[in-house]
């Protein structure tokens, strides 16, 4: 396939990762614990797992995967909310596929559309805004999920809807933003990172001057990187490259899709639209300051928290949940004490167990290799 | 041509005894009421899209001479399924077609001549007869291509809502030649896996027909009756172990069946598993898995590394198999149960079960 086979050739990859071996050997001298990099984005998750990425890079290199998917972020309470406005008889509730299964504290989407909520999946907030066109005698609410990669799309929804007149449309908004995230996670006092992979497709929309303070503050290297695995790898490469420079710079190496200053009619769609909350709830993270946005004043017709009068109560993530110190790589998923057991991709107790962007999802459906190394090595051992 | 068919089975005297006309353009509650409209239903539509002597004789059951069946083989095979696709139709086929197809297969790939199908319907109120006799037709123009007769049936008007156009069960009985052994507990480290072609076009051609993405795609489904294909491999490679049809689930869930089966570890190459580029970008954009994708022409082969060979020509020399490849083997030692796939950038992944659904009805 044009365009996406240049960024899988095994040959290059080859190039790359003996560059890779060698920086990550000499940084290695004299550290006690591996140098840990943390992509940010659950795509780059995605793609390291379905690649099979973790199992070429050298064991000097720790991948923690990163808070940047953002079903897996979301808090119970929040699904809660979002079953209860679905259950209302008027609504037609429509969602990304991904937010379907993710639990509430007595419910997923899924168990309440079984149940007789009008619940359907669609693939762009245009296509609830046509539902709502053609159904004006129901009310239609658009689950807006997602970091800045996805919120100029809802956003221009909201534009449309207002400039067509359409008001049994509304929007149930939980878009976050990044950077306050990352700065949590920089935050963080059991945190130990060396650098950052950049989240490229949400860049594409912010650019890249919003990460500097990483850079000037923290100190820390970031490099916006792409999607394929050639991207992931040159991206680690050039993060070890920094390391080994003792520089902490902003590189971009998606540079065919980011623009350094961004994509202005999408910031300016946005900033039309939406306002940073003074604080949003994450899960496994707790409440992060402006972490999330909500619809200004202009557009508050088209709030369905307002329009439905929805008071968001907190709920508190069953106990044996870890998934904040997964979310933060302070364990790794199957280190967690429910992995595998009390929380499957089948009944997932924890949000990183549902979406496939999701940390503990990817290592049980792709991952394992490690472990099945580990327990390969026990049997020869034994043998 | 189908041996089994060329075989004289004993056929009850054909005796048509009613021809009642349907009237109405559009079906309604009455045409399952076990009245006159009813009758006419059966009489005007079923009976004349079908047309044989078994079904002519309009008796509550179908009957077979077991002398004649006992002359094929020394089991009788048995299975059912249900069809709900949407769209009900669809590129490259619809849910008729599909509906003999899918029994035809589950009894093919267990080594059966497929000999009988049933027929029951479940119809929402307000469909077209002219939809139904269309749906009817592709049966019986399959059911021809496979070989295989549709003996009895049943059909239900239900109201408009509780269900969506039309739902479809078909049952089917065939008989096993002594000959064949297959499991899906047999597979052996050294064994090679084969496809008989591309892999997740049925899945694919679906969710485009939907139209939710409005993407342009060439992609038709595969939808065959395999009983042809089938018959050849076996003929060629007679110590085949076992042989599925990768439908709901794909080619994923299938090797995953085989390893915990068997007890054995499975590995496949991803450049050796053959998926159309349109089927891989389609793939890209949504999301989606290929391994994971249903198929209803494709099947999952396990034969002997010494009889890979022949098999993949005796696959080759049908129509339904010119692609046939070797996707992987079956590992010596590896961990029981486990599937996993050297991907084509030089890393492994796991090959796992499919979790929930990818995608519901499509078959």
């Amino acid at each position: 396939m044009k365009y996406v086979d240049e960024f899988r050739d095994p040959e290059k990859a080859k190039v790359l990762i003996n560059e890779i071996n060698e920086i990550a050997e000499r940084l290695s001298v004299g550290r006690t614990r591996p140098i840990r990099i943390m992509e940010v984005c659950g795509g780059h998750t995605h793609s390291i797992f379905r690649y099979g990425i973790e199992n070429i890079l050298p064991k000097s290199i720790e991948l923690i995967h990163g808070p940047g998917c953002p079903v897996c972020v979301l808090p119970m309470g929040r699904v809660d909310d979002c079953v209860k406005i679905a259950e209302r008889p008027e609504v037609i509730f429509t969602t990304f596929g991904d937010a379907m299964r993710v639990p509430g504290s007595k419910k997923s989407l899924l168990v309440a559309k079984a149940e007789g909520a009008d619940v359907r999946m669609v693939y762009s907030p245009m296509d609830a805004l046509s539902l709502a066109r053609k159904n004006p005698d129901r009310e239609v609410v658009f689950f807006g999920l997602g970091f800045e990669t996805t919120m100029p799309s809802t956003a221009l929804t909201v534009l449309q809807a207002k400039k067509e007149g359409i008001t049994n449309f509304s929007l149930f908004c939980n878009h976050i933003t990044i950077i306050p995230t990352v700065k949590a996670v920089l935050d963080s006092p059991d945190m130990q990172l060396e650098g950052f992979l950049g989240p490229g497709h949400v860049s594409m929309v912010i650019g890249n001057a919003p990460y500097a303070f990483i850079a000037e503050h923290y100190k820390k290297p970031l490099v916006v990187a792409g999607f394929e695995p050639l991207d992931i790898l040159q991206s680690l490469w050039m993060v070890l490259k920094q390391l080994e420079a003792g520089e902490a710079k902003v590189e971009n190496q998606y540079n065919r899709i980011v623009p350094e200053g961004g994509n202005d009619v999408a910031l300016e769609a946005i900033s039309k639209v939406f306002r940073l909350r003074e604080f949003f709830e994450w899960r496994g993270l707790g409440s992060i300051d402006h972490s999330g946005v909500q619809l200004t004043d202009e557009y508050l017709d088209y709030d369905a928290e307002t329009k439905f009068s929805i008071k968001s109560i907190s709920v508190a993530d069953p106990m044996s949940c870890q998934c904040g110190e997964v979310l933060k790589g302070v364990i790794k998923p199957w280190e967690c004490k429910v992995f595998g057991k009390a929380c499957t991709p089948e009944v997932p107790l924890g949000a990183l167990m549902v979406s496939s962007e999701g940390a503990c999802a990817a290592y049980y459906q792709y991952g394992g290799i490690e472990i099945d190394n580990e327990e390969e090595i026990v049997e020869e051992a034994v043998s | 041509m189908n041996k089994a068919t060329d075989a004289k089975l004993t056929q009850p005297v054909s005796t048509r005894i009613r021809h009642g006309k349907l009237v109405s353009p559009v079906i309604t509650l009455a045409h399952g009421g076990g009245g006159k409209a009813m009758r006419d239903l059966i009489d005007d539509v079923f009976i004349s899209a079908f047309d044989n002597p078994s079904l002519n004789t309009l008796e509550d059951q179908a009957r077979f001479q077991l002398s004649d069946l006992a002359k094929l083989g020394d089991r009788l095979a048995m299975t059912t399924d249900s069809y709900v696709i949407d769209p009900v139709f669809f590129p490259g086929g619809d849910i008729g077609k599909l509906s003999i197809c899918g029994t035809v297969n589950d009894l093919a790939v267990g080594g059966a001549t497929p000999l009988y199908l049933t027929c029951a319907m479940i119809i929402e109120e307000g469909m077209q007869v002219e939809t139904l006799r269309k749906i009817l037709a592709s049966m019986a123009e399959t059911a021809r291509e496979a070989g295989v007769q549709i003996v009895t049936g049943d059909t239900k008007v239900v109201e408009r809502g509780s269900c969506d156009k039309i739902f479809i069960n078909t049952a089917g009985i065939g008989i096993i030649n002594e000959r064949y052994q297959l499991g899906a507990h047999l597979a052996q480290p050294g064994d090679a896996i084969l496809v008989n072609g591309f892999l997740g076009d049925h899945g694919a051609a679906i969710l485009n027909a939907r139209g939710d993405m409005n993407l342009k795609s060439p992609v038709i489904s595969d939808c065959a009756p395999l009983q042809g294909l089938i018959k050849t491999l076996l003929d060629a490679a007679p110590g085949t172990r076992f042989i599925r049809d990768a439908t709901r689930g794909g080619i994923a869930s299938v090797l995953n069946e085989i390893a915990q089966s068997s007890k054995v570890a499975i590995e496949i190459f991803e450049e050796k598993t053959p998926i159309r580029k349109e089927v891989v970008g389609f793939c890209e954009i949504l999301g989606l898995d290929p391994l994971y994708l249903a198929n209803e022409g494709k099947i999952v082969v396990v034969v002997p590394d010494d009889e890979k060979q022949i098999a993949l020509e005796a696959m080759r020399s049908h129509a339904l198999g010119k692609e046939a490849t070797e996707i992987g083997h079956v590992l010596e030692g590896g961990r029981s149960g486990r599937v996993h796939m050297q991907t084509g950038f030089g890393g492994k992944r796991i090959v796992d079960m499919l979790i929930g659904e990818q995608l519901p009805r499509i078959c």
